[in-house]
């Protein structure tokens, strides 16, 4: 089974980056472009098929290693 | 003093660290694998170098921080032991949980690599005893994620508990944002765990232990800890 973990800043944590890349695609000309926050998104592949298996191993990732949950949110997507 | 400093695949700075120590206690320190599941029987303090463990993928420090050794750390921690953990060091102990809040990307996206100014905050600490509450001393910095942050909450419980002790400064010692060059929350540079047994911090005090490097402010934290040691035992 194939599953995404999308990771992200929580609101209102500086993301100096995310300003950086926001500046350079205003400099680029990129039109309407409001703000930009940066992520990270992890593709796993789970060996089992239980799909109620497979949202706590991948919670347990994310509460331990995947997000810093003093800055991050993350979101669990489970692939068909 | 009995010392141990932990090696973690892509830490640097681990033998400035075992060179200051045994210069200033004159034992040479036992260098602790990330993989060794107990730390040397005896330890008086630990220490958690600076450098780019696991090249600060994920995120800096995170995977040192789920090290098998990291488990005896925070044993060792949660029975008095002395902890001490810079640049990296500092990372990888708020991974881990044994110290609150996140290190973030420099506010101006710039690695920094030179001298700064610190304000020591107190002097009744085993880790600032060597300095005078509001001295200024100066150490160098090398990071890009050196950007102290935690939520609100936690900021006033640091403040109202002295729990912040050493804070970028001006060279005279007043705390301006024009010297937080990393960005900072309250120009925070160190801070110590509740029990206060456990200090993160950015500077490189093993850099500034003796005439040679330039300067020799960086000594006064580790004789303090020598100091503090004897007069335990």
């Amino acid at each position: 089974m194939k599953a995404r973990v999308t990771v992200t800043l929580k609101s209102g944590i500086l993301d100096p980056q995310g300003k950086a890349i926001e500046g350079a695609l205003k400099s680029l000309g990129v039109a309407g472009v409001a703000s930009v926050r940066q992520g990270k998104v992890f593709d796993i592949e789970l060996s089992g098929s239980d799909r109620l298996k497979a949202e706590a191993v991948l919670r347990d990732a994310a509460d331990r290693l995947l997000a810093n949950t003093v800055i991050e949110n993350y979101a669990i997507e489970l692939q068909a | 003093m009995k010392s141990a400093v932990l090696v973690f695949p892509g830490i640097n700075r681990e033998r400035d660290m075992a060179r200051a120590l045994k210069l200033i206690s004159g034992h040479e320190p036992a260098m602790v694998w990330h993989a060794e599941t107990a730390l040397p029987r005896g330890a008086d303090l630990v220490v958690v170098p600076g450098g780019f463990s696991y090249g600060d993928y994920l995120r800096c420090g995170a995977i040192a921080a789920r090290a098998p050794v990291m488990d005896a750390v925070r044993d060792y921690a949660a029975k008095g032991g002395l902890v001490l953990g810079v640049c990296n060091g500092f990372q990888i102990l708020c991974e881990a949980g044994l110290l609150p809040g996140v290190l973030m990307r420099n506010a101006r996206l710039k690695f920094v690599c030179r001298d700064v100014h610190l304000r020591v905050e107190r002097s009744d600490t085993p880790f600032t005893r060597g300095y005078n509450a509001g001295q200024v001393i100066r150490v160098p910095v090398a990071h890009g994620e050196g950007n102290y942050e935690a939520d609100e909450e936690t900021l006033k419980r640091l403040e109202s508990e002295g729990r912040v002790l050493y804070r970028y400064c001006a060279p005279d010692g007043t705390i301006d944002e024009a010297f937080n060059f990393n960005g900072a929350a309250h120009s925070i540079a160190g801070i110590v765990n509740e029990r206060g047994n456990v200090l993160g911090m950015m500077p490189h005090p093993e850099n500034h232990v003796e005439d040679i490097m330039g300067c020799a402010d960086g000594r006064g934290l580790f004789a303090g800890l020598l100091a503090h040691l004897k007069q335990a035992a």
